[in-house]
């Protein structure tokens, strides 16, 4: 029976992410266009335009390889698995053995680079300009990443998500200069893993600024839909890490009650709704950067990860 | 004696062509008038031809004198003006287009507007029907090693005008750009001559839309110095306001555009509404929101409305109060200055080789303003200052037209304040006669020049500023970071209608 339970509400966790994610990006975008005086699409646009390109035809390049087809679903496939382990309104979900940060990390790097193969498959130049400086912001988002994890896993010893937010929960807490670090640092990841102002701009229709959007431009139909998709999961999954690990509250602990879960659940949208509102009001309030900035952007938030973790260290005499 | 004068005299002068003196000269003259402008001495104004006959307008820019060379070519050929002067380069690729005249000795044979897809070869000169399937454009070459090549365009992924711009790049480093220019070609030269006045003014409107005052106040003015009339008072002074106007809206939306190109949302979003409220007051005023067509050969169509000083007198009043606190927003925004000082850089030396005129020029050190060189009524009696600096990057191109926008609505209210009463139009003779005139649109200097023939429109010919503007786009971004082309390129929003024709 509890196998069930449990079941049910892994289940609930995986529809829901799926279910919300283009709700967060059709929500941002509304108030992205609110906050400069427009009108804007309807928040359920985003929906809508998935409808569309799932009913539209495909337009393959004459040379797209087995590879331009497949990597769409690899990508959202593991975008929906990394989205679907982060614990969003309850902990101690039935495959929380597996949510571990590291298993997140190595999910999103294998989307990405299925998606940087695939963008350069075609041979356009634009999909090589993405796919190069996806690359580039990649190879320092990941490192920051992982210092962030590490100061992290140092301080909850572990890196799985639920012991971690449980570990947050705890009143032993208190607040530590590490904590900040790493929580400025994966803001500064989230900004720059989503393709987000200032890093890149998802709404630009200027083909040599694109980073993201480039490497997706020889895509049509059900795949453009897939990685758009893919794309919305991957915001919500950094918005639902940033909330698990950095604001537990309201979480519904393994084995809860119908209660608990509600309230979980009705937190979970809160959390969401402020950080789409956050990340609405830091893009229109400031320009994007010029591409050779982001290494500097990222170096920053690598530093921050770093010295977290080595004032962990030095605080707790780990050095001896 | 000036530079000019001394050119003009060696030669046999057109007695029919006004304002400015136009002078047949023999290849040797001509010669001198190219050493002239490679020295720097004289500034290229335009090239253009008919059949037998090239033009050259030419600038004494430190006597505010202009003059016409034309040179007879009955062999089909006349020496190369842009073996020694690289600014004539594409105005002689697109003469050898149109006319079928072609420089001798000119380092660049390939030809510009004509892509190989018209039915007819060379329209305005012997027109001959195309033959054969287009031949492929040969790119400029760069050698080196990881060089690679990037297409963009003609179509784009926003709606912009169409032009293809090809890159060689080594990684984000731009080694060269070339743009080619062209696909909104639509024989309006060969539409006008042989149309009537009217019909011809209607198709210089809509060379490039986002300056039919300029165009349409150009070729008027072109009109009536051919024809020896003038316009009445009131229509000088109202068309200059118009010129004003349309100067103001293209100003407040492209400071905006430049802002959006670095995804910056908060001014794009302030200049959109204060362009359209420009827009809106233009309409109220006039009829129309670009006055398209208002500006007419013997005057303008369309007099103030009633209440059309009070609308524009409100929107001067708006622009001035909330102008400050968004030229402070652009001025105190540390990610958008980063992106704006210090990209696209064009040199003193390069905007003076070219001529370029209008805010790219005066961005990079260029002190010339046509409303003030060649002082065309009423500017002659209105007091207004040209902005001009010389770091020519895109923050230096921005600030040029922040002070712009100043400058124009103290002159909206000056001109409201001291226009005359009287008519506003005037029957023109149908007489005959050569006409060229030069007016300041947003871009720059444009330029306007007809033979009239028994009151139709024998020959006519339009050059917009962006001529001159565009190579010096390609040399902005050279060095600069491909991501960065956009940027550039916006703040210097050269029209491609406008020089397609």
């Amino acid at each position: 029976m509890a196998l069930i339970r449990d079941l049910a509400i892994q289940a609930t966790q995986m529809t829901l992410v799926l279910a919300l994610a283009p709700l967060l990006t059709g929500f941002i975008r509304k108030l992205k266009a609110r906050l400069v005086r427009r009108q804007g699409p309807p928040l359920l646009q985003p929906y809508r335009d998935l409808m569309r390109l799932m009913k539209k035809e495909v337009v393959l390049a004459d040379n797209a390889s087995w590879l331009f087809r497949v990597a769409p679903y690899l990508i959202f496939a593991a975008t929906w698995v990394a989205a679907a382990l982060v614990p969003t309104f309850a902990t101690g979900l039935l495959f929380s053995w597996s949510a571990d940060l590291i298993a997140i990390i190595a999910l999103l790097g294998s989307a990405r680079f299925f998606l940087a193969l695939a963008a350069m498959d075609v041979g356009t130049s634009f999909g090589g300009i993405g796919s190069s400086r996806e690359m580039m912001i990649a190879t320092l988002a990941e490192p920051a990443m992982i210092m962030i994890v590490f100061s992290l896993a140092l301080l909850a010893g572990s890196t799985q998500l639920s012991s971690v937010a449980t570990y947050m929960l705890s009143p032993h807490v208190g607040l530590r200069v590490t904590l900040g670090m790493a929580l400025v640092a994966l803001i500064m990841v989230a900004i720059a893993e989503n393709s987000r102002i200032p890093i890149d701009n998802p709404a630009t229709h200027l083909e040599l600024t694109m980073v993201h959007e480039a490497m997706v431009l020889e895509y049509s139909g059900r795949h453009l839909a897939v990685i758009e998709l893919a794309a919305s999961l991957k915001l919500l999954l950094y918005v639902s890490l940033i909330a698990c690990l950095f604001l537990p509250w309201g979480l519904a602990p393994a084995g809860s009650g119908g209660l608990a879960l509600a309230i979980g659940l009705a937190s979970y949208l809160g959390k969401l709704a402020l950080a789409g509102g956050l990340l609405a009001l830091f893009e229109t309030a400031i320009a994007k950067m010029r591409v050779f900035r982001a290494p500097e952007f990222l170096g920053a938030a690598l530093m921050l990860g770093f010295l977290g973790t080595l004032l962990l260290f030095v605080s707790r005499g780990g050095l001896r | 004696m000036t530079r000019l004068a001394d050119l003009t005299t060696r030669g046999r002068s057109v007695r029919a062509h006004r304002p400015w003196p136009r002078t047949v000269i023999d290849a040797a003259v001509w010669r001198a008038a190219t050493r002239r402008l490679t020295a720097g001495e004289l500034a290229l104004l335009g090239l253009w031809g008919e059949p037998g006959q090239v033009h050259m307008a030419l600038l004494d820019e430190a006597a505010g004198r202009v003059a016409v060379l034309s040179l007879d070519c009955p062999d089909g050929h006349y020496p190369s003006v842009s073996a020694h002067h690289a600014p004539a380069g594409r105005l002689e690729r697109a003469l050898c287009d149109l006319t079928g005249l072609k420089a001798r000795g000119a380092p660049d044979p390939r030809a510009w507007l004509d892509h190989g897809r018209w039915t007819l070869r060379h329209p305005l000169g012997a027109p001959v029907p195309a033959a054969g399937a287009a031949q492929p454009y040969v790119f400029l070459p760069a050698e080196g090693e990881s060089l690679h090549q990037i297409a963009v365009g003609p179509v784009h992924a926003g709606t912009i005008e169409p032009g293809h711009f090809r890159f060689t790049a080594n990684g984000e480093t731009v080694v060269r750009l070339e743009a080619r220019l062209g696909y909104a070609h639509r024989g309006l030269l060969a539409r006008m001559a042989g149309a009537d006045l009217a019909t011809a003014a209607r198709l210089a409107a809509r060379a490039s839309g986002d300056s039919t005052v300029a165009y349409g106040y150009a070729f008027a003015r072109a009109a009536e110095a051919a024809l020896k009339v003038e316009a009445p008072p009131r229509a000088v002074w109202l068309r200059a306001l118009m010129a004003e106007l349309e100067r103001l809206a293209n100003h407040l939306g492209d400071i905006g555009a430049i802002c959006n190109d670095a995804a910056f949302l908060m001014m794009h979003a302030h200049c959109a509404v204060l362009r359209e409220a420009a827009l809106r007051a233009n309409s109220a005023t006039f009829g129309h929101r670009l006055m398209m067509d208002r500006i007419v050969p013997g005057g303008v169509t369309s007099d103030l409305a009633p209440d059309g000083a009070s609308v524009l007198r409100a929107l001067v009043g708006t622009v001035r109060e909330r102008l400050p606190v968004l030229t402070a927003l652009y001025d105190d925004t540390a990610s958008l200055q980063d992106r704006t000082v210090g990209t696209g850089v064009v040199s003193t030396e390069l905007v003076r080789r070219f001529a370029a005129g209008g805010f790219v020029g005066r961005a990079s050190g260029r002190d010339f303003d046509t409303r003030r060189a060649l002082r065309y009524p009423p500017y002659d009696r209105l007091e207004f200052q040209t902005p001009v600096r010389t770091e020519g990057d895109v923050n230096a191109r921005v600030w040029i037209r922040i002070d712009e926008v100043s400058q124009s609505l103290g002159l909206v209210e000056q001109i409201l304040e001291r226009l005359p009463g009287g008519p506003v139009r005037r029957d023109l003779p149908a007489g005959s006669g050569e006409g060229l005139a030069l007016v300041e649109g947003f871009r720059g200097d444009v330029l306007a020049w007809l033979r009239l023939d028994r009151g139709r429109v024998a020959r006519a010919w339009l050059r917009d500023p962006s001529w001159f503007q565009w190579p010096l786009v390609e040399a902005a971004v050279e060095g600069d970071i491909v991501a960065d082309f956009p940027l550039a390129n916006k703040s210097f929003n050269c029209a491609y209608a406008g020089s397609d024709l």
